[in-house]
């Protein structure tokens, strides 16, 4: 389960909304060790680069991905961080003793289910499986926001937790059903 | 050449908790050997058939060594070494909503 506060929920998907249709993309940094997400990180969607640097880019991290050669990376449907500003904000985060809590992006044509990219880079064997996903799905008028674990390749869905504030014992759920339950919406 | 190196945090239960640790090589590829020498186990989570696991960056003195030679990428005196997840993803590949999940299965099973 992911227990976050409401003001971060409400960024994140203020976030989404103003990248709309573009993906936006960012964490949410909180104390090492802990799984408390306490600040929105937004990160700058480098698939938004102009063409020549994403066909650069592309061809060097993404040509070994014999699936998705030759298709199209548009930011409107897939994200990646700018490597300057991911080694900026790293250094921050260790130099707060914080690590990621939340990897969080929207999809904007589709649900705010992980998709194949997802969850194989979530998967790497640098990426930290204490990691929870959230997409946030920008669709429709109502944004949809849903957190994942990803390990291995497995996707498994938790309820999220939406709290006023850490301090206070009251929670409302954001998403209600489990696993269990099929979403027939 | 002796370099500074930054562990993400889950390579850092190979460190023993550090973030940071030290490690000698004139090349990434020397490197990687001097830290899997000092703590047994992390080459595995970096390198893949001889090659840098697709899904792992490095960076040498803030350049992505993939543009600077790969593995034989040099490495210079108190150059900053950092290794990091890629992180990328979005709903590009078609097949978002064809993943089987529990739920669907059991219900097409029972016809529900």
């Amino acid at each position: 389960m992911l227990v976050i506060r409401r003001d971060l929920v409400d960024e994140i998907v203020a976030h989404a909304r103003a990248e709309h249709p573009h993906e936006a993309c960012g964490l949410i940094a909180g104390a090492e060790g802990a799984e408390r997400p306490e600040r929105v990180i937004r990160m700058v969607n480098a698939a938004k680069a102009d063409e020549e640097q994403e066909r650069a880019h592309r061809e060097v991290l993404l040509g070994e991905h014999g699936e998705y050669r030759g298709e199209a990376r548009s930011s409107l449907t897939y994200y990646t961080y700018d490597p300057a500003e991911y080694l900026r904000v790293q250094r921050e985060m260790d130099g707060r003793d914080e690590w990621a809590v939340v990897n969080y992006h929207s999809h904007t044509r589709s649900e705010a289910y992980p998709s194949v990219v997802d969850t194989e880079l979530a998967s790497g064997p640098a990426s930290d499986p204490r990691i929870h996903y959230v997409i946030v799905a920008t669709r429709s008028e109502d944004a949809e926001v849903r957190s994942y674990r990803i390990v291995d390749g497995v996707v498994a869905e938790e309820d999220i937790s939406v709290v006023e504030s850490y301090a206070v014992e009251s929670y409302m759920f954001a998403h209600t059903g489990a696993d269990d339950v099929p979403d027939n919406s | 050449m002796a370099v500074t190196v930054s562990v993400p945090t889950i390579l850092r239960t190979h460190t023993g908790g550090e973030k940071s640790v030290e490690a000698k090589g004139a090349t990434v590829a020397e490197v990687i050997d001097d830290l899997e020498a000092r703590h047994p186990g992390i080459a595995a989570r970096l390198v893949k058939d001889g090659k840098l696991h697709r899904f792992v960056n490095i960076y040498v003195d803030d350049e992505d060594i993939r543009f600077a030679g790969g593995l034989e990428a040099p490495v210079g005196e108190n150059s900053t070494f950092t290794i990091l997840p890629a992180v990328a993803g979005g709903a590009a590949s078609a097949s978002a909503t064809t993943f089987w999940r529990a739920a669907d299965v059991r219900t097409r099973v029972a016809g529900g």
